[in-house]
């Protein structure tokens, strides 16, 4: 009798607790959706700010969103992909190498952000990119010492390679020992198993780590705040070595930084709205490559 | 002429400090199947797999003693262990096909080693599938998954991708433990027409199928051969009291 009635009460709470998260979510993208939905036409989306970003566009900062995920993606995926293979396929399980890396990925998974940021600012404008200021111009012109996207990427890269590795590891692990098994008994070498059996089956999971890494790095502002991320650029990024405008940035600049916060208030909400739409429109490509080769190699 | 495929001498192997295979001495005969039981954990699975190397993915396994294929040591330093798997194949006791479709797992092997054409590959995947005797019931759905086969039909499809790559010997380990009756006697059939062109090792469990699928049979316990001679000696009149008290079925 008691139990059944604490069951009812476990039952009632953990789905008002569920409840609660669906209407938090509800709340806050129908409220930025209201505050932001006159803001929201083509030509916002098209055109540069104006008038002190009280009025125009946020094309250059949604630009320099999806570059920024872009080559960041590029730099960090292939890295944290190759180390999860490293400690699944090759690495002893408990050497002290295997439990040093791990420990290295973990301490990183919990560096706070700006901390993130301070390190590239220190590690890839000041001292990569002064060197090579000094190598290819002998210190003459000031062209990678600076905060630009390429620094901004990279830094941003270091912060999500553990997400990439976790989900990597974690998909990596769910390929069937048996398979590599049956791969290795057929005279496969070692690299023959892991490129043909075990890599087809764990793309999902690679996906995964992508989509995760994508989120995280799409929403983040303050790894790029002294790396590369500009105030205000009329124009987009031409080469690696340009600033560029964020559209989480932006928003915190409008925010904290314009002469009439009042005046910015729509563009805020709408610019918010967009960078949601971004983030989960990558994700939803990655959800359907995703769902479109786990129907291929299901197991 | 019957002639050893394969010779096993004073074998002894360590998973750390734990003995778990003592003193085996062994010929095996070319194009005869060898049947090895004993009760579980006397270590006849660990033996089987020593003798295509799979036991070197194991960390902390040792091994002392020789083992001759054709007269060549295969823990001999030059062994190349990626050629040894290919002559010596093994059937696992849970049927483990690729998540690819039935043609690219019997493909998989020749085309790690190698063979791109398609006419070469076409025929290599049919003439296993024949030999498999999986053939006729798989000839329209070659693109099919391998997993979208019934138990017994991926048992035989994983038969067919290890004859792919041309082996001599074929390990197999309780290869039919996990299938129904007929499965069990088609895989049995099987056996019977492989042992013409292949030399076959076969772990089982069950007492009345080593002694239909099998020439020889050696029986194993705790690490050890206690008797090794022809199956119809083995099941009608074995020389050791304990191999007597384990076929009779009276401990195991």
């Amino acid at each position: 009798m008691k139990n059944k009635f604490l069951g009812k009460i476990l039952f009632a709470a953990s789905a008002f607790s569920a409840l609660l998260i669906i209407a938090v979510i509800a709340f806050l993208l129908i409220d930025i959706y209201l505050g932001g939905k006159n803001y929201l036409t083509w030509e916002f989306l098209t055109t540069v700010p104006k008038e002190g970003m009280t009025e125009g566009g946020i094309f250059p900062a949604i630009v320099g969103t999806v570059l920024l995920v872009v080559i960041m993606s590029i730099a960090g995926v292939p890295v944290g992909t190759i180390t999860a293979l490293y400690l699944t396929e090759y690495a002893k399980r408990d050497s002290f190498f295997t439990k040093l890396i791990r420990f290295a990925v973990n301490t990183l998974a919990g560096v706070p952000s700006i901390v993130f940021g301070l390190f590239g600012l220190g590690f890839f404008v000041q001292f990569i990119g002064y060197g090579m200021d000094k190598v290819f111009t002998e210190g003459s012109t000031l062209r990678w010492a600076q905060p630009n996207i390429l620094w901004a990427s990279l830094t941003m890269a270091l912060l999500t390679i553990p997400v990439v590795i976790v989900s990597v590891e974690e998909a990596l692990k769910a390929v069937p020992d048996e398979l590599r098994a049956a791969g290795l008994a057929l005279g496969a070498t070692k690299w023959q198993t892991i490129k043909k059996v075990v890599l087809p089956n764990a793309v999902s999971g690679i996906l995964t780590g992508t989509i995760l890494a994508i989120g995280r790095g799409a929403g983040e502002v303050a790894p790029i705040l002294f790396t590369g991320a500009a105030y205000f650029l009329p124009h987009l990024p031409s080469s690696l070595s340009d600033q560029f405008m964020n559209l989480g940035y932006h928003v915190y600049i409008m925010a904290t930084q314009s002469a009439d916060v009042e005046a910015t208030k729509g563009i805020q909400y709408a610019t918010v709205f967009v960078l949601l739409l971004l983030t989960f429109s990558l994700s939803a490509i990655a959800v359907f490559a995703r769902y479109k080769l786990r129907k291929k190699y299901s197991y | 002429m019957k002639q050893n495929k394969i010779a096993v001498k004073n074998l002894d192997l360590y998973y750390g400090q734990k003995q778990a295979l003592q003193n085996i001495n062994l010929n095996i005969l070319e194009h005869h199947v060898t049947a090895l039981i004993g009760p579980s954990g006397c270590g006849k699975s660990t033996f089987l797999r020593t003798l295509n190397r799979m036991n070197d993915l194991i960390d902390k396994v040792r091994i002392t003693g020789t083992i001759l294929i054709d007269d060549e040591d295969i823990y001999a330093s030059q062994v190349d262990v990626v050629t040894l798997r290919k002559k010596v194949g093994l059937i696992f006791q849970k049927s483990n096909p690729f998540p690819k479709t039935i043609y690219e797992n019997v493909a998989f092997g020749p085309k790690i080693n190698g063979t791109k054409n398609k006419a070469v590959l076409d025929e290599i995947v049919e003439s296993s599938l024949q030999k498999a005797g999986l053939w006729n019931e798989v000839k329209n759905d070659l693109q099919k998954s391998g997993l979208a086969l019934s138990g017994g039909q991926q048992q035989r499809l994983c038969i067919a991708r290890a004859l792919a790559v041309n082996p001599e010997i074929l390990l197999m380990d309780e290869p039919a433990s996990a299938l129904d009756p007929i499965s069990t006697s088609k895989i049995e059939e099987l056996i019977f027409e492989l042992k013409k062109k292949y030399t076959i090792v076969i772990v089982t469990h069950n007492m009345q199928q080593a002694a239909r699928v099998s020439d020889y049979t050696a029986f194993f316990y705790m690490g050890e051969i206690i008797e090794y001679d022809k199956t119809t000696k083995i099941f009608t009149n074995p020389a050791n009291k304990k191999t007597e008290e384990y076929v009779t079925g009276r401990f195991g």
